[in-house]
């Protein structure tokens, strides 16, 4: 009997020993697929049970967590939620997180290792750090200033500073507030199925996530391959422009808006914005050169980020000669989104040195101390030092005589380039109203603030429509409000 | 018996006159000081994780607790010296951590206080303890009873089926707000029969009848009677459709017949029977259908939209604990849902104790098991070792089949952890399995000292 006791024993024995390795596959092996497991609320729930880091302008937070003591505790505030939801995006329980709140995730989150005390501590306490803080670059005053003069319209409002890159306003109109979107419950629901449906489509961020044709305002770009490339020498000789130009190998004649284009100075064209002395040029230069430079402007460039992704600005590098000349002029496949345009204007503004753009300033731990710094990227020489002296004064002239007066400023140089860009089939749509500029105060070295403004279907009559009437007192909002600060 | 000890021992010069076995009633009571000190460790870290402070009826429940443990000892020490001396601790551990189990889970679910109600019964299952191991003064006297409990068991077994059904199965008898399973007091009367039966029988049961192929068949008149008991209430309970306690008595039931004939072949019959009857119940009834389903595609559910059932939950909360697990009141147990403090408190208990944790609960039935049969060996009467062997097979088997359930390895179904889950008649019945066990070894080990010493 006692063998047979043994026997049974052992049987137990093999029983114990089928738990323990079934407890160890499912908790060791098969546990990285079960937590994967959309199904499973946990990973969820871990991510909201502690409050999520803020979002820093000028040192507030322009976020919150509000403490729901559901499942998922805490949920997003927004304090200014419209004015920021192009910067911050939103963070939501049911539908993700988008832009900064997307990007800088781990850090708002607390997953970021960095955050951590040691190396490997989380892994191993299986604790979760207390998010950070993400410090933007903006400025709250010229974000102000941008979304007040939206306000109404469509469109959007790209500012930098020239020297650094770092990204003083980005608006986008019309806008939302993401604090509805935040929860898990209905109202979470409904707000994004209305916000889906709205053909206005607010959740859009037209300052980084949308391009449009540039229109005149890419004139800047082929002044300075133009200039660059030695195609124009004297800014002032006549460049032997007829009117109207027939695009090369085509039977289309390209016309003006204004009159006194034929045999213009480059000067005065640009002064006028001519289409056909720029599409001339443009041709000139050659497409080889031309893309080289908008190249250099940051077009084409698709690996953009601010950190959040930066959509990307076209000019097409495979043209004929009329294709050329459409595109030199900012329109046929040529599209910008408004932060290229804003990158071409701080360009122009520091000595044809571009300085990728970038809006988180740094990320601090809860306690305030720096985890990272961004500081200033590299820099890229878009033009010559020469021809950006030369593009700072075309675009001055543009403000103080031509077509962007309403953006001077009393005391400060101002250089701007308006821009009407069609669009539609057959041009039908109403067109956009651009304008690209930048500023220097009085007592400042060099210039302060680059913005670039679109109005997507001013309310005005189409023939009125212009970048210097809609856009131009936008930017000079925006400008104003920076050159405010004193530093 | 002991004379017959002696002479033995005294015609066998180099050997000593008596092998004396030491009692350790000490290293008892240090185990079971050491197992209420980690059940209040443990309820101590549940306030501390959920509240940040220490839970106000600390110190009232590691009194009460370690007050019941105590007296338990004093019986243990009083009236079965020699005792093995894991039993009690193992059975105090257990029962603690059930409780801050228990009582972790009444957070989380604040209509639904069990803790409470599950202290009460533990004070009757260690009750029951004390009155078995002070008044049974030998477990030979059980064999008497062996028709009394029988048809006891027959009667308990079907009494549920008068009371209406709760969650599907007819296992429940509510009288004055309590709800008894009675199916669970009935496990151990079977238990006694079964070894009484089989002690009485046995060489009939090896040796008769006529022989089929390799297998001796004994004769209608020896193995009717059991065959027939154990119909009846595997058929009770698959009326009342409670699936996991009739599994455990076809265990129960093969094991010890095994044990008792020596004859592989009842395995083998056994097992075939097992099969075709698993088959059949498993094509025939749905409600096993579907948790056979369910077993085979535990996460179905979730890609037909349908959200996830109990048994993946079960496995997200096993995943989620991972190696060290989340700590105690730190998990997320209650996704479980409904049955997370009976049948899935185990899942907890992987959730935020880790395959650590988990390891260990199991090698603590493991090794309760393991001194169960170590008893069953060293008794040298048929009736005590077949009724340590079925009492140590029983809690092995529940554990097997609820622990294998609920982590995927079986075919889930309901039953309760052995001390852990919420449920007074299976704590109380647990507490007498213990009791039994600590008189069968006190027993088992007595042999060997000399006379006098009782």
């Amino acid at each position: 009997m006692t063998r047979h006791i043994r026997h049974a024993g052992v049987f137990c024995a093999l029983l114990l020993v089928a738990l323990l390795l079934n407890a160890a596959r499912v908790q060791v092996v098969q546990a990285p697929e079960y937590d994967r497991n959309p199904a499973n609320r946990r990973p969820d729930i871990a991510r909201y049970e502690e409050p999520r880091g803020d979002i820093l302008v000028d040192d507030r937070p322009v976020t919150g967590s509000r403490d729901t003591r559901e499942h998922l505790r805490y949920e997003r505030t927004y304090t200014d939620g419209p004015l920021y939801a192009p910067v911050t995006g939103f963070a939501s329980q049911l539908y993700g997180t988008t832009l900064l709140e997307k990007a800088e995730d781990g850090i708002l989150s607390g997953t970021d290792p960095m955050l951590a005390p040691f190396p490997l501590w989380n892994d191993f306490t299986r604790a979760r750090s207390r998010g950070g803080d993400v410090v933007t670059t903006l400025d709250p005053a010229a974000q102000r200033a941008a979304y007040k003069g939206l306000a109404g319209h469509k469109g959007a409002v790209a500012a930098l500073e020239p020297s650094t890159g770092r990204i003083l306003a980005l608006v986008s109109a019309p806008s939302y507030d993401p604090q509805p979107l935040s929860g898990n419950g209905a109202a979470a629901t409904k707000a994004w199925r209305r916000l889906n449906v709205d053909p206005d489509r607010p959740m859009l961020n037209r300052a980084v996530r949308q391009t449009y044709p540039p229109g005149s305002t890419f004139k800047v770009v082929t002044t300075a391959a133009a200039l660059d490339a030695g195609v124009v020498r004297d800014l002032d000789a006549p460049t032997g422009s007829p009117e109207p130009y027939t695009l090369p190998g085509t039977r289309t004649r390209l016309t003006n808006a204004s009159r006194g284009c034929r045999d213009a100075s480059l000067r005065e064209a640009f002064t006028l914005s001519c289409n056909t002395v720029f599409a001339k040029l443009g041709v000139e230069v050659g497409a080889t050169d031309m893309t080289a430079t908008a190249h250099a402007f940051g077009f084409n460039d698709p690996a953009l980020r601010i950190p959040f992704p930066v959509a990307r600005s076209t000019f097409d590098t495979s043209l004929d000669q009329a294709q050329l000349g459409l595109s030199s002029i900012g329109q046929y496949n040529t599209r910008a989104t408004p932060l290229q345009m804003a990158m071409v204007a701080a360009a122009v503004a520091n000595g044809g040195q571009l300085r990728e753009p970038y809006l988180v300033e740094r990320t601090v731990r809860p306690g305030g101390s720096t985890l990272a710094a961004s500081g200033p990227r590299a820099v890229r020489q878009a033009m010559y030092p020469s021809t950006a002296v030369r593009l700072r004064a075309l675009m001055r002239e543009v403000v103080e005589n031509g077509t962007g007066r309403r953006a001077a400023i009393r005391g400060a140089k101002v250089g701007g380039k308006t821009g009407t860009a069609q669009h539609g089939l057959g041009n039908s749509g109403t067109p956009y109203a651009w304008f690209v500029s930048w500023a220097q105060g009085d007592r400042d070295l060099a210039p302060r603030v680059a913005v670039a403004v679109i109005v997507e279907e001013a309310e005005a009559d189409r023939g009125d429509i212009s970048g210097g009437g809609d856009a131009a007192p936008i930017a000079r909002a925006v400008m104003e409000a920076v050159l405010a600060h004193q530093r | 018996m002991s004379k017959a000890g002696i002479t033995v021992a005294t015609a066998d010069p180099p050997a000593p006159a008596v092998r004396r076995l030491p009692r350790r009633r000490g290293i008892e009571l240090a185990l079971i000081v050491l197992a209420v000190l980690l059940s209040v460790y443990g309820y101590c870290a549940v306030g501390l994780a959920q509240h940040g402070t220490l839970p106000p009826g600390a110190a009232g429940y590691g009194a009460g607790l370690g007050v019941l443990a105590l007296l338990a000892h004093l019986a243990v020490r009083l009236r079965a010296p020699h005792a093995d001396p894991l039993l009690l601790p193992i059975g105090v551990l257990l029962n603690g951590l059930g409780l801050v189990l228990i009582y972790r889970l009444d957070l989380e679910t604040p209509g639904d206080r069990a803790a409470p109600a599950q202290l009460i019964w533990s004070t009757l299952g260690v009750t029951l303890f004390i009155l078995v191991v002070l008044l049974l003064r030998d477990h030979r006297v059980l064999q008497r009873y062996t028709y009394v409990c029988v048809v006891a068991a027959l009667v308990l077994l079907t009494l549920p089926i008068l009371f209406p059904a709760v969650n599907g199965a007819r296992i429940w008898i509510r009288i004055a707000g309590f709800s008894i399973q009675p199916g669970e007091f009935a496990k151990v009367l079977l238990a006694v029969f079964f070894a009484a039966y089989l002690a009485a029988n046995r060489n009939a049961l090896a040796y008769t009848g006529r022989r089929l192929w390799k297998l001796q068949l004994p004769t209608g008149r020896v193995l009717g009677p059991i065959v027939a008991v154990w119909l009846v209430s595997v058929g009770v309970l698959v009326l009342e459709r409670d699936l996991g306690t009739s599994l455990l008595f076809f265990g129960l039931f093969v094991v010890l017949l095994y044990v008792a004939t020596g004859r592989t072949g009842w395995i083998a019959v056994g097992l075939l029977l097992a099969a075709l009857g698993a088959v059949a119940v498993g094509r025939l009834e749905p409600h096993v259908h579907s948790r056979i389903e369910t077993w085979l595609h535990p996460f179905a559910s979730i890609e037909a939209g349908e959200g996830p059932n109990q048994l993946a939950q079960s496995l997200f909360a096993f995943a989620e604990g991972g190696m060290l697990g989340t700590g105690l009141g730190l998990g997320h147990s209650v996704l479980i849902g409904f049955a997370v403090k009976s049948d899935f408190i185990l899942a907890t208990a992987g959730e935020e104790l880790g395959l650590a944790g988990l390891s260990a609960i199991f090698l603590l039935y493991g090794l309760l098991v393991e001194r169960g049969y170590r008893a069953g060996i060293e008794l040298r009467e048929p009736f005590g070792r077949l009724l340590a062997v079925g009492l140590s097979s029983l809690v092995a088997l529940q554990v097997f089949v609820i622990a294998g359930g609920v982590t995927g390895l079986i075919p889930l179904t309901g039953m309760a952890m052995p001390f852990l889950a919420q449920g007074g008649s299976s704590v109380v019945t647990n507490w007498a399995i213990v009791a039994l066990l600590v008189r069968v070894s006190d027993s088992a080990r007595r042999q060997y000292d000399g006379p006098g010493t009782r």
